[in-house]
């Protein structure tokens, strides 16, 4: 699969085409979508006019941008005006959003051909998309295993060379852990540095829009055409993008890293040794690398665990039946509400908003949801003292590599830990990356972690490449 | 007003709402405009479509910060909370409101009887849409089907909170009549109470003097000033009567029955929901700039109690009647006519009443009529030129077809004034006439004086002036009684 620089500059010079990396692309699709249950809706029909379009456009001399003729895949909880989207949920089957998110519409301005929706799973709660209410996907590196999630689909789309750039969302980790279980960089960038204009909302103060890819150079093309101000979304940042692709290759000479002992505590024993090694190749590189300990960051599991079903208590009320997706008929408006929400959420979204309309219930308002904004803002202090002292911090992405089918799917606390190294930065709003380095068991991938304070992308990106070369891949 | 009698006293919260003359909405670039065709002036964002996000409308903070700034709050940095709860015409079923951090607070509104309310706050929320039931009750709750308009949803209102400083139902309604004074005057509302523009609840209590407060019921479809009144009295009766009987009044929502004249249970506290309020996370704080602050607050226009003080220093010793008047020009924002004329050297009373009077009448075509052809007809009017009839004909003329020459259009009308000679001599003839009358009036019973000015006004087709006859009768008596 060639990257998407390569896809980009191939288009742009006339050596390939739009449509045929289209072609090449859809093939790839219809060859395993079957069995890997990548795509939710696959937009042949729009996609081969958008990549018509781009060839048109380029023989009459145009620009016709960064991302000129990439195909690329969009998680389905963002909006594209027309197209189905459904957040891998019953509540939303057969709905077809009206506009487009705006990152979406960047995209194709810069020359990108969206081709189809990947699941996820539902409303995006969950590491393995098997809460997906439209089956799970599977692990391209290994069918029986699960890609991980929420962003499973985009992952899995990647690593299965279906596209070589695709968008996901990180909540609590659901572009990283993915992206450490298929074998690809994922990054959560700064919370407000991509407009969440159009992103299906699952924890509004958490969310956040990211790229997932097989190298570094094209991660951080990716999101530089995604990122910068959007006047609709009032808590997008008020700068413009940052230059990331001209950075990418700055090294990390002179840097200090600190290696933070509760980011791998825990973790099976091959991610430790792969987190050390990480830290040896950044060593080399010329950083310094201090062993840190961070002890707020083990509160960040049960503060992540109140906020984000809160937040996602309000955000799901609207799923009522009245106004859009599915309405299963009542007596009276009150019952059909209700039937609707019965028939159209899954388990782990009922079970999350029940916890979070507790969580802010009048009378355990202050001992749960007002607790864990307390530890929010400790660990954002944490954080803020830690990269007083360091750069950059480097620590595991998840425990271990991509799990089976089932083995966690029944009890929720295991799965919840899968998320255990990736939740402290969502909370902190700071952006954080997750690199391939090493092999774990059955040779399946390892991701490592690296952890910057807020806009620091351009440095992620920089250390991140440094461990791309050190893992022998480019 | 009902007189509450053994000790008992009211005691009255106002909670106004008021939907805020924006361009838009709160959170969206949808027009906000009433009686448009049902769920045209709807947007994702207004709609709460899956990933749409609020943007907080910038016109509408600078209209909240007048609303402030008028009722003497301190504006503060704020925040934005969601208020949850399931219901159709609530499109994302939460409303976004402020709750432990509004924008205006720790206010008050003085009173023209003097007596000051306390504001706790004023703050900014979105609006809800309008739900239509059919069939069934007309209610939620048995409706065949329900129908609904988004087109309200997302309005920017402004929610004012008085202190429980109000002591009467006529004091409650002065409170409400200065702030819809105050509301009109900022350029924040409209103040149409029928349109819904602006809608008050009641909290209402019952105490003997100088006793804690009562429990109290919140009054809620009060669609006019005189329902506002009315409620009150009844509410504070049916309190009363109930305490009396040594029952206890039970905290709950009542509803207003315009028709019936009194209040029933909507819903009782134990039913009240659980809002589950918390910061909206899709919003950032507001925290206006003092700059900001500043320029809203030298642009905020006069405010009814000092422009009320500005017309009735111009009569001494106003009646209730010219009273009456002035509240009439100030709520209608017509006083540049009533300053115009008496800075012309016009009599202030006149231009009041003929503001109050006959400009009020015909408020769709003010526009044509300019503040110095006002003055002029005031003026021609007190000089004798003019009849207080023929004055309102003028100034209808000018109403209706604009002009600057109320001269060329009493000319033209041919109100050329009775001459002092022809006067006199109908006066004369009207003497000869009515013996017994002029007997009476010579006697010293001025009130025949009208009788004397209505004869005239009949013989001569209303073109005399009632000033000019007056003079003419006083002149005859007084020559008379020196024969």
């Amino acid at each position: 699969m060639k990257s998407a620089q390569t896809i980009a500059n191939d288009v742009r010079d006339g050596s390939s085409s739009a449509v045929a990396e289209l072609q090449r692309s859809l093939a790839r699709i219809a060859e395993r979508n079957d069995e890997l249950n990548v795509f939710l809706y696959v937009d042949v029909e729009g996609a081969t006019a958008a990549a018509s379009a781009i060839d048109e456009r380029r023989s009459r001399g145009e620009d016709v941008g960064p991302l000129a003729g990439v195909p690329i895949a969009l998680k389905d909880n963002l909006c594209q005006i027309g197209i189905p989207t459904t957040c891998s949920s019953k509540i939303l089957e057969g709905w077809r959003p009206p506009y487009s998110a705006t990152i979406v519409d960047r995209l194709i301005a810069a020359g990108a051909v969206p081709v189809g929706k990947t699941n996820l799973d539902e409303f995006a709660m969950g590491s393995s998309t098997e809460n997906s209410a439209f089956g799970p996907t599977r692990n391209p590196l290994d069918p029986s295993r699960v890609p991980g999630g929420s962003s499973g689909g985009s992952a899995a789309a990647v690593a299965a060379d279906m596209t070589s750039i695709s968008i996901g969302s990180d909540t609590g980790g659901s572009i990283r852990q993915p992206a450490a279980l298929c074998g690809l960089v994922g990054m959560k960038p700064t919370y407000g540095l991509v407009s969440r204009y159009g992103l299906i909302a699952f924890s509004s103060s958490l969310d956040q829009i990211g790229p997932f890819a097989k190298t570094v150079g094209d991660a951080a093309l990716l999101l530089e055409v995604i990122a910068g101000h959007d006047p609709l979304d009032a808590t997008s940042l008020p700068e413009p993008a940052p230059s990331l692709v001209a950075h990418v290759n700055d090294g990390m000479a002179g840097k200090r890293v600190g290696l933070v002992r509760e980011l791998y505590e825990g973790a099976d024993e091959s991610v430790v040794a792969s987190v050390r090694a990480a830290a040896e190749a950044l060593r080399e590189a010329g950083c310094e690398i201090v062993e840190l300990s961070i002890p707020e960051l083990r509160l960040g599991l049960s503060a992540y665990y109140l906020i984000a079903p809160a937040e996602a208590s309000s955000n799901l009320a609207r799923y009522d039946g009245v106004r859009f997706g599915r309405r299963v008929d009542g007596e009276d408006v009150t019952a059909m509400m209700e039937a609707t929400r019965t028939a159209g959420f899954g388990a782990e979204v009922k079970r999350r908003i029940m916890l979070g309309t507790y969580a802010l219930s009048a009378g355990y308002y202050d001992a749960y949801y007002g607790q864990a904004l307390k530890v929010r803002t400790l660990t954002i202090q944490a954080f803020a003292r830690a990269y007083a002292q360091v750069d950059l911090l480097l620590g595991a992405t998840t425990p271990g590599v991509a799990f089976k089918f089932g083995e966690k799917s029944n009890d929720p606390m295991a799965m919840y830990l899968n998320d255990v190294f990736t939740i402290p930065t969502n909370l902190a709003g700071d952006p954080a990356v997750s690199v391939p380095f090493g092999r774990g068991e059955e040779n399946l991938p390892i991701g490592v972690q690296l952890l910057g304070p807020p806009r620091s992308e351009a440095q992620l990106f920089a250390a991140a490449r440094v461990l791309e070369i050190a893992d022998g891949r480019a | 007003m009902t007189t509450l009698t053994n000790g008992w006293e009211i005691v009255v919260g106002l909670e106004v709402h008021t939907e805020l003359l924006t361009h838009s909405k709160l959170f969206c670039g949808c027009e906000n405009h009433f009686g448009s065709e049902p769920n045209t002036n709807v947007c994702p964002v207004c709609l709460g479509l899956p990933g749409s996000l609020p943007v907080l409308n910038e016109q509408a903070v600078e209209l909240a910060m007048r609303i402030g700034m008028a009722l003497h709050c301190t504006i503060a940095p704020s925040t934005f909370h969601r208020k949850n709860y399931f219901y159709p015409d609530q499109s994302k079923d939460y409303q976004i409101s402020q709750y432990d951090l509004p924008i205006n607070s720790n206010g008050y509104l003085d009173l023209p009887d003097g007596s000051r309310v306390g504001i706790e706050r004023a703050h900014m929320e979105e609006d809800t849409g309008k739900t239509t039931h059919l069939g069934g009750s007309g209610r939620l709750a048995g409706a065949d089907r329900s129908l609904v308009d988004y087109n309200r949803c997302g309005v920017p209102l402004v929610e004012i909170v008085s202190a429980p400083d109000i002591r009467s139902s006529a004091q409650a309604r002065a409170y409400a009549a200065e702030l819809r004074g105050i509301l009109i005057a900022t350029g924040a509302s409209d103040g149409r109470m029928e349109e819904g523009s602006m809608r008050i609840d009641a909290n209402v209590s019952v105490r003997q003097a100088n006793a804690p407060y009562g429990t109290r019921c919140e009054i809620k479809n009060l669609n006019s000033l005189r329902s506002l009144q009315r409620a009150i009295d009844y509410e504070a009766l049916r309190q009363v009567e109930l305490l009396e009987e040594g029952g206890t009044v039970r905290q709950e929502t009542r509803h207003w029955d315009e028709d019936r004249g009194e209040t029933s249970t909507l819903r009782v506290k134990e039913d009240a929901e659980d809002y589950r309020y918390f910061r909206d996370p899709d919003l950032v704080d507001l925290a206006p700039s003092q700059q900001w602050q500043d320029a809203v607050r030298a642009a905020l226009p006069a405010m009814p109690a000092e422009r009320r003080a500005a017309l009735i220093a111009t009569i001494t010793q106003p009646s209730d009647a010219q009273r009456d008047a002035i509240e009439v020009v100030i709520d209608l924002g017509l006083e540049h006519y009533v300053h115009s004329a008496v800075a012309a050297g016009a009599d202030a009373a006149t231009a009041i009443s003929r503001v109050a009077n006959e400009i009020a009448a015909d408020l769709e075509h003010v526009a044509n009529l300019s503040p110095a052809a006002f003055s002029a007809t005031v003026l021609m009017e007190q000089s004798g030129a003019l009849s207080a009839t023929q004055a309102k004909t003028v100034l209808g003329e000018l109403l209706e077809h604009g002009g600057d020459n109320p001269q060329a259009i009493a000319a033209a009308k041919g109100f050329e004034q009775l001459s002092a000679d022809s006067l006199g001599a109908t006066v004369a003839s009207l003497i000869d006439a009515h013996p017994d009358e002029w007997g009476r009036y010579r006697e010293g019973d001025d009130k025949l004086a009208q009788f004397f000015i209505g004869q005239v006004m009949k013989s001569t087709k209303g073109q005399a002036n009632g000033k000019a006859v007056i003079a003419e009768l006083q002149a005859r008596r007084q020559g008379r009684s020196q024969d």
